[in-house]
Parts: C-alpha cells; structure tokens; sequence
C-alpha cells in the first residue's frame, strides 16, 4: 500500500521553495541508464562464444541471431512510446519511471536466465520486448514534466534529457567491458552475471530519479517569467488531445521532418567505422575508426544539449532549416573530403552532421510543444518516434544496399560511398520542404478550457 | 513560488554529481579512445 501511494500522482506535487534543477538530474537517472542500449554492441562477440569460450563452437548463437536483439529493442521502444504515451501522460510521472525501471531490469534479468539456459528467446523476450518497452516509456516519461518546469528554456531542458540517452552508452560500454572482465573465467563468458549485475545498477540509479522527481504545483511559473498572453505565430499556447494531433497535417509534417533527419544520421551512424576506413584506406585503421566513431557519438551527444538549446533563441521551424540546410551542404561534400584526402575535413564534416542528428532527436519534443501545447506533448512525442523505428530500417538499408550496389558494379570502395552522400543529401532537402509547410495548428483541433480541466 | 531556494543547494549538488560524475567519467574514457584516430 505504501510504495502504490509513493506512486501517486498527487504525492509528487512539488512543495513550495522546491529547485527546478532537479528535474533534469531526476530525468537524466533514467535516460543515462536507457541509453545503455547504443552500448548493446559489446556483448555481441562474447555471446558468440558462450559455449566455446576461447572461439565460437557449432552450437554457439550466430552474430546474425544476436542483431535482432538491438533490432527488437529499438522497435519496441517506438511500439510502446506509440501505445502508452497516453497512459504515461494521465497515469503519472514516477509510476511510469518506476515502471520503466521493472521493464529495463527485468529485460536484463529475464535475458541473463536467457544466457544461462542459452535460450535465445529469452534473451528476445527479456531486452528486446520487456526491456523495449522500459525504453520507450524511460524515454517519453520526463518529456512533458521538463517543459512544464521549464516554459523559458523547453529545447534546453529536453536537450539535457535527451543527451543523457545519447550519453548512456559512454558509461555502459566501459562499465560492461569491466564486469564482464570480473566474471569472466578460463572456463566460463560472464555475460549472465553481466546481466545481472547492470539489471541491479540500472534500476537502483532509475529509482533514484523516480524518487527525486516531481511535478510543478497547479499554475506555478518560474520566478520572473511571464507567459504570452497569446499565441505568438509558431507556439501555441492551446493545447491539443493526442489522437486529435494525428488529425493535424503538422503532426505528419513533423513526423517526416525527424524521420528525414533521423534517416539521413542512423545510416551512416552504423556504417562510421568502415566508411572512414575505406574512403581513407591505409591512413584510417581499424583501431583510429573506433576513435572516430566514439568522436562522432560525442558530437551526437553534444548536438542533442546545443541545438535544443539553440532552439529556444532561433525557434525550432529555423533550427531544422539549418539542420537540413548546413546538411545538405555537409553530406555533398564528405565525397570531395575523400577526394583531396582530408581526413580532418572528413571528421569535421561527420562531426557536424551527427550533432545535427543527436540535435533533431532532442528539439523535437520542444517542436511538439510548441504546435501542440504541454498538456500531451509527451504522448504526442511517443507517437512521434514511430518516425525513428522507420529511419532504424530505411537508414542503414539504402546506406548499405547503395554501397554495395556500386561495388558490385565496379566502383572502388573509396568512392563507393559517393552515391550514398548524394541520396542522403538529397532526403535532407526534401525534410527542408515538410519543415517549411508546418504552420499553426488550425483551432479547431484546440481543445475547450473544460475538457483540458478535466483530463488534469 | 521561488524555484531556487536555500536548502537546495545540497540536493542539487548530490543530483548532479550523482549522474554528473558517472557521465564525465564515461565521455573521458570515449575521449581517451577517440584521440587514437589523431595518433
């Protein structure tokens, strides 16, 4: 009885007096740990290698099999933002933090049972279902709480968020590496102990935030702020129903724009380590490409605070413009970086560009915001990243299938990636288009002053 | 409503040290990795 009433919604009103700043930190518990699954890739190799220790044996999972995992995880991440936005915007903050804390430990505990029978559909029922579903309502939950408490600065209390999920896989990767290293034996992988241990870690650091977090009173503002007293062109001070906002053109239009921006970063995201090395052959190893590829998560990382922030100066309809943009302008010319050899170019091109995809994950729900009122923007965000599950698939397919298309006929691997570059750039140009369409949303999908009393 | 106040400065420090300090840690061990590409 007591922990369901330390759930309520009411019990987390915050009391008079009570710091703002908390919030992010309280939002960054949960993101920080979410975040874990950019890291996933460390396991792969010694999941390889379960039974035969030292190298993989006939009976041992395939790479291939391993994938779906990731792949599993992120698309229940859209599923579950998509289905219970709703449910995490009425149900209550810390119910649905706590509840993104039981699905992510419980997916890392479900798939250690999973490695230690090795099963692996345990392992795509634990992380890539339960722990999917602890990623999509981790993700969506502290969105409509930072821009309540933050109705001056919205991108950048959802940038600090949003950079904590870019982030997480800069301490889950060492820390996994380290654990794994401690419960590894000549005879034994200790993945499942692995498991186990970052379940444990993972949901005590998710409770912290769950704790810590509180909503701000019925009409509280920040002291010296003083909302418009009407709408100004671009941000409405109305609020839309979620199923209403699927009625809007603006919600499509947005939609395009982050899966257009998102399409255009997550192909060549993947593909970082191997395209350095081929556009630069003999002057980028393999050991450089993974430093460019954790340069890049940087950039990622960083992108996500800056442009959101940036957002809250420019207006988000103008920080996509430039996103789209400078992009095009990027992506057309990383080929002629590969012609004159400039690698320092190259990585600045690549730098830019992907603190413009980390930047377009984390302005978004300010966007939201700013079409679509606070009252829902979370839920609306959750039905929103349906748009990332689609990049997911069309970004590294047409990155990989364009590659290997100009290999097979004939195209040297260091410019077989030319191609690539152009199509990306040309998807950019067209996400230009669907930005430059989004106008206000008509009133008519406003909702009354009663029915927006009543759903509080 | 004041939203900074005296008495949270002590929470606000524990807060962002509590996910500061595993963050900064993680971004200097991708630094220390990323500086290979220059070498």
């Amino acid at each position: 009885m007591s922990v369901l009433s330390f759930l309520e919604k009411d019990r987390i009103v915050a009391p008079a007096g009570f710091s703002r700043w908390l919030i992010p930190p309280a939002a960054l518990c949960v993101h920080l740990c979410i975040g874990q699954a950019y890291a996933f890739s460390v396991f792969n190799l010694p999941m390889t290698k379960l039974i035969g220790i030292a190298q993989s044996a006939p009976d041992d999972w395939k790479l291939t099999e391993l994938g779906w995992i990731f792949s599993l995880g992120i698309f229940f991440l859209g599923v579950s933002a998509a289905l219970l936005g709703r449910w995490v915007e009425e149900g209550g903050l810390r119910k649905a933090m706590f509840t993104a804390a039981l699905c992510w430990a419980g997916g890392f505990v479900l798939s250690a049972i999973g490695v230690y029978l090795h099963n692996i559909w345990l392992i795509y029922l634990g992380y890539g279902i339960l722990g999917g579903f602890g990623l999509g309502i981790g993700y969506i939950s502290p969105v409509s709480t930072l821009i309540k408490w933050f109705p001056d600065r919205p991108g950048m209390a959802t940038g600090m968020a949003i950079m904590g999920f870019g982030g997480g896989a800069f301490i889950a990767s060492p820390l996994s590496v380290w654990l794994m290293a401690k419960f590894t034996t000549a005879t034994h992988v200790g993945v499942a102990e692995t498991f186990l241990a970052l379940g444990a870690i993972y949901f005590c650091f998710m409770m912290v935030g769950a704790a810590i977090v509180r909503v701000p009173a019925p009409g509280w503002k920040p002291e010296g702020y003083v909302p418009p007293a009407q709408s100004k062109k671009l941000v409405t001070n109305q609020n839309v129903y979620v199923y209403q906002a699927l009625k809007t053109p603006q919600f499509w239009l947005i939609w395009w724009v982050l899966c257009l921006n998102v399409t255009a970063g997550i192909g060549v995201l993947g593909q970082a380590s191997a395209m350095s090395q081929e556009m630069f052959p003999g002057r980028v190893t393999a050991v450089a490409a993974s430093g460019f590829v954790g340069l890049m998560s940087l950039f990622n990382m960083g992108g996500r605070f800056f442009w959101a922030s940036m957002s809250d100066f420019l207006g988000r309809k103008n920080t996509y413009f430039v996103f789209f943009a400078l992009g095009t302008l990027l992506y057309a010319a990383v080929p002629y970086t590969g012609e004159i050899g400039s690698v320092v170019l190259f990585v600045l091109a690549y730098g830019v560009i992907f603190s413009m995809y980390g930047g377009g994950f984390a302005t978004v729900p300010a966007y939201l915001r700013d079409m679509f009122g606070t009252r829902y923007v979370g839920a609306i965000h959750g039905l929103l990243l349906t748009a990332w599950s689609m990049a997911g698939i069309f970004g590294p397919v047409l990155v990989n299938y364009i590659r290997e298309y100009n290999v097979a006929h004939g195209v040297a691997k260091a410019q077989a990636y030319n191609v690539t570059m152009y199509v990306m750039a040309v998807l950019l140009v067209v996400g230009f288009v669907c930005n430059y369409f989004i106008r206000a949303v008509d009133e008519r999908h406003h909702m009354k002053a009663q029915e927006a009393e009543a759903t509080v | 409503m004041a939203n900074g106040t005296s008495g949270n400065g002590l929470k606000l420090v524990l807060a962002w040290g509590f996910v500061g300090i595993p963050l900064v840690w993680g971004v200097v061990q991708t630094v220390v990795n990323a500086l290979k590409l220059f070498q």
